[in-house]
C-alpha cells in the first residue's frame, strides 16, 4: 500500500516539475508582433495550416508546398493538414497564445476584422497587390479600412440544391426564379407526396440563411452597408425580410421536426434527408455535394440527380437583382511572418495552383483562369451564377462577427419556432451590435 | 518538528501545485475575464467593470436557464428518489436473477454520456425514430416537431432521459446503504411481528437517510452543472427551451466569443452552486454529522 502511494506521489511530483518546465519554456517562445527580418537567401521556415487532410487534396497541397520550396531557395514550408474542426480549435488556441502559423485560413467579415484589431494579421495590400487585382470581385469581405488582410481562394454561393428525379416525378419543369414560382413548386411536391424542403434549424445557421437572403433581396446593398456602419437597422427592409420568411414558413414546406434537425450529421440531418431522397430540396452552399456523398452508402450522394438553382427574387425588392450570398476561405498571413509567407499565400492563388485545385474539385477557385477547370456539372452551374453575379454578399453572420451573428441566428431560429416576430430579429441584431460598440 | 513540516510540505506540494494550476488559476482567470470585454485573443485591455454581470443577469435566456437548472434539480430528486428507493428495496430481497437485474439498472450510468445522448437523439427523431415508429404502430402520433423539437416537451424529455441515465447511481448507492443496516434490527422487528412494509418504513428508510441525503447532494450538483446531455440532445433549443447555465456559457464563450459574458456566467453558476451546496450542507447534511457527534 505504502509503495503505490509513494509511487503516485512521485508521478504527481514529476508532473508538477514537467508543468513548471513547460511554463518556463513557454515564455521564451513568445514573439507576437515582432517582425522577423530576414536577409535575402537566408534560410526561412514558414508554417502552413490547411484542412485538406485526406486523399488527393492532401497530396496536392504537399506537392504545392514542395514546388514552392524548389522555386524559392532557402525556404522551407512546414505543412500541417488537419481536420476542419480540429484546425479551428487549434487556431483559436494559437491566437490566444500569440503563436499563430504563418499562413492559415480566414473566413472574412467580422471575425477577420477582430483579428486585425488584435494585431494578428499582416496587411498584404502592397506585397500581394498583383494577386489582389486578379481576385478583386471577392476581396471586399477580406478588407478592413481599405487594407487587404487575406486572399480568398475558394468562394461559393448559397442556393437550392434539388433532386432532379423527384422534380420530374412531380411534373415540375425548369426551376423557379420568383417566390411565387417557389411556392408553386412546394404545392406540386406536396401533391406528389414529397416533403419539399429540409432545413437544419437545430444548428441555426442553415435556417438563418433564409433570412440573410431575404435581407439581400429586400435591402439595397447601400442600405445594408449603411446599417452596419452606423449600427442602425431601422430601415423597414429588415423587418420585411422577416415577414417574407414568415410567409415561407407558413406554407409548411419543411421536413417534420426541422427545429431539432442538425445540418449535416447523419442520415436524418437536413443534408442526409436530401441525399437519401426523403425531401426534394435544401438551401445550402457549395459544400453540399461533398456532404451528401459522405452521407450515402455508395458515396455518390444524389449523383446525376444533383441539381442547383439560385435563391428566387422577391417582388418589389430593393436589393440588386441576381445578387448572391456566399462566402468561403482565404489565406491570411500572420503579422509576425517573414515576407516569404506572403509570397507563398500569393502563390496559392496563382493560375497554376488554382487550376489544379479546381481540377480536383477541392473548392470553387477565385482566380478566373481556373473557372473552366471545375469538372462537377452542378458545381459549374453554381460557378456560372457566381461569376455572373453583380455582387456577392458575405454570409451575414460571418460579416457581422460571431457575437452579433450568434445573437442574430438564435433569434432567427426562434422565428422558425414561432417564438419571435420579424421585429424581434431586427431588435436582437440591433442590441447585439450596440453591445459591440 | 521541522522535519515533520518538511515531510508534510513535500507530500502536499505536488497535489497543491496541481490544484493551483488546474483549479485555482482557471477560476481566477474566469473572474478576471468576467471584468473585461475580450474576444479570446489579443491582450485583455477593455475593462468594463460589472457590465458583463448586468448583461448576464438581465438576459432572459440566462434567467430561463437558471430556472431550467432548478427544475432539473427538483425534478431529478422527485423522480429518482422514489423510483430508486423502490427498485433498491426490491433488489435487496433475495430473488432469482438479482445480479442480472442490478446490472441492467446500472448499465445506463456506466455508459458514456455522449453515447447515451446520441442513442436517445436517434430514438427520439420525429418520423424516422424508433419511438415515433412505435407510437405510429399503436395508432398514436408524436408531436409534429418531435419530442426534442417541441419547446413545450423538450425539457421534460431531457428530464426523462436524465432519469434513465442516473437512476442506476441512486439504486447502487441505496443498495450499498442497505448493506449497512444491521441484521439484528430486522430480526428484532420480526420477533415483534412487524410487517414487511412496517420494517421498511420504520427501520430501513430512516437508516438509509444519510445515504439518501448524500445522493441528493450529488444529484443537485450534477443537475446544476448539467451540460453534455442537453448539448447533444437539443443544444439548448428549441427556442432556448432547454438551455442550462452551462450551455449558455459555452454558447456565449466558444460559439460567440464573448468570453467576458461567459466568464460572468460561469462565476454566477459557481456562486449559485456554492450557495446551494452550503445551504444543503447547513440544513440537510448537518443532521448526519450531528447524529455522529451525539
Amino acid at each position: 500500500m505504502t509503495r503505490t502511494t509513494r509511487g503516485a506521489t512521485m508521478v504527481a511530483l514529476g508532473a508538477t516539475v514537467a508543468l513548471l518546465a513547460t511554463a518556463c519554456a513557454g515564455q521564451g517562445t513568445g514573439g507576437q508582433g515582432e517582425e522577423e527580418t530576414t536577409e535575402p537567401g537566408a534560410p526561412v521556415t514558414i508554417t502552413w495550416w490547411h484542412n485538406s487532410n485526406t486523399g488527393d487534396g492532401k497530396k496536392y497541397y504537399d506537392k504545392v508546398a514542395a514546388d514552392f520550396e524548389a522555386a524559392n531557395e532557402g525556404v522551407t514550408v512546414e505543412v500541417s493538414a488537419m481536420q476542419h474542426e480540429d484546425m479551428l480549435t487549434k487556431l483559436d488556441a494559437a491566437f490566444q497564445a500569440g503563436d499563430a502559423p504563418d499562413v492559415f485560413m480566414e473566413r472574412g467579415g467580422g471575425e477577420l476584422a477582430a483579428h486585425v484589431e488584435a494585431g494578428l494579421l499582416k496587411d498584404i495590400s502592397e506585397p500581394a497587390a498583383d494577386t489582389i487585382s486578379t481576385i478583386e470581385p471577392y476581396m471586399s469581405g477580406f478588407q478592413v479600412d481599405g487594407a487587404s488582410y487575406a486572399l480568398p481562394f475558394s468562394i461559393g454561393v448559397v442556393g437550392f440544391w434539388y433532386n432532379k428525379a423527384i422534380f420530374e416525378d412531380a411534373g415540375i419543369e425548369g426551376t423557379p426564379s420568383t417566390m411565387d414560382g417557389l411556392y408553386d413548386v412546394f404545392d406540386k411536391l406536396k401533391a406528389s407526396g414529397t416533403t419539399p424542403l429540409s432545413v437544419g434549424a437545430g444548428d441555426k445557421w442553415p435556417a438563418a440563411h433564409y433570412w440573410y437572403y431575404n435581407v439581400i433581396r429586400e435591402c439595397s446593398s447601400e442600405t445594408l452597408a449603411a446599417a452596419i456602419a452606423d449600427v442602425d437597422y431601422s430601415d423597414p427592409c429588415f423587418v420585411k425580410a422577416g415577414e417574407d420568411l414568415e410567409e415561407l414558413i407558413d406554407t409548411e414546406p419543411f421536413n417534420k421536426g426541422f427545429l431539432s434537425t442538425p445540418a449535416q450529421s447523419g442520415a436524418t440531418s437536413a443534408s442526409g434527408l436530401l441525399a437519401t431522397g426523403k425531401v426534394a430540396m435544401e438551401l445550402a452552399g457549395h459544400w453540399e455535394p461533398g456532404v451528401m456523398q459522405g452521407l450515402t452508402e455508395d458515396g455518390t450522394g444524389l449523383g446525376d440527380n444533383t441539381g442547383w438553382f439560385p435563391y428566387p427574387s422577391i417582388e418589389g425588392q430593393q436589393g440588386t437583382e441576381f445578387a448572391q450570398m456566399g462566402g468561403g476561405d482565404a489565406w491570411a498571413v500572420s503579422n509576425s511572418s517573414p515576407d516569404a509567407a506572403v509570397d507563398f499565400a500569393a502563390y496559392l492563388i496563382s493560375d497554376e495552383v488554382q487550376q489544379g485545385f479546381a481540377e480536383l474539385d477541392m473548392g470553387l477557385p477565385t482566380n478566373p483562369t481556373a473557372s473552366g477547370s471545375v469538372s462537377d456539372p452542378a458545381l459549374s452551374e453554381l460557378l456560372t451564377v457566381r461569376d455572373g453575379a453583380p455582387e456577392i454578399q458575405l454570409y451575414l453572420d460571418t460579416l457581422l462577427g460571431t457575437s452579433i451573428g450568434g445573437a442574430m441566428n438564435d433569434e432567427i431560429a426562434l422565428l422558425f419556432a414561432g417564438k419571435a416576430t420579424p421585429q424581434d430579429v431586427v431588435d436582437a441584431v440591433q442590441s447585439a451590435a450596440e453591445a459591440e460598440m | 518538528m521541522w522535519r515533520k513540516r518538511a515531510e508534510i510540505a513535500f507530500f502536499v506540494a505536488p497535489a497543491l501545485a496541481l490544484l493551483v494550476a488546474f483549479v485555482a488559476v482557471p477560476v481566477a482567470t474566469a473572474v478576471q475575464m468576467s471584468l473585461y470585454r475580450w474576444k479570446g485573443f489579443g491582450p485583455m485591455v477593455d475593462f468594463v467593470g460589472l457590465a458583463n454581470y448586468v448583461s448576464v443577469l438581465t438576459n432572459d435566456v440566462f434567467t430561463d436557464a437558471l430556472v431550467h437548472n432548478l427544475i432539473i434539480v427538483v425534478g431529478s430528486i422527485l423522480l429518482q428518489l422514489p423510483l430508486g428507493l423502490a427498485i433498491a428495496l426490491l433488489l435487496n430481497r433475495k430473488m432469482w436473477g438479482q445480479g442480472l437485474l442490478r446490472t441492467i439498472i446500472f448499465v445506463p450510468y456506466v455508459l458514456a454520456e455522449v453515447i447515451a445522448g446520441v442513442v436517445w437523439f436517434q430514438l427520439l427523431q420525429p418520423q424516422y425514430g424508433v419511438i415515433d415508429t412505435m407510437l405510429a404502430a399503436v395508432g398514436l402520433q408524436g408531436p409534429d416537431q418531435g419530442f426534442l423539437g417541441t419547446p413545450e416537451y423538450a425539457l421534460w424529455t431531457v428530464l426523462v432521459v436524465l432519469t434513465w441515465k442516473y437512476l442506476g447511481l441512486a439504486v447502487i448507492l441505496f443498495l450499498a446503504g442497505l448493506q449497512g443496516v444491521p441484521e439484528e434490527l430486522y430480526e428484532a422487528a420480526q420477533l415483534d411481528g412487524a410487517s414487511w412494509w412496517q420494517v421498511q418504513r420504520r427501520i430501513t428508510i430512516p437508516l438509509l437517510g444519510p445515504t439518501m441525503r448524500t445522493w441528493g447532494f450529488l444529484s443537485m450538483i450534477g443537475s446544476l452543472q448539467l451540460f453534455d446531455m442537453v448539448w447533444i440532445l437539443t443544444g439548448g433549443g428549441p427556442a432556448n427551451a432547454t438551455t442550462t447555465m452551462a450551455t449558455f456559457l459555452v454558447n456565449e464563450g466558444t460559439k460567440r466569443q464573448n468570453f467576458g459574458i461567459a466568464g460572468a456566467a460561469s462565476v454566477v453558476l459557481f456562486v449559485v452552486a456554492l450557495v446551494l451546496a452550503l445551504a444543503y450542507q447547513r440544513f440537510i447534511l448537518s443532521r448526519d454529522s450531528k447524529e455522529d457527534e451525539a
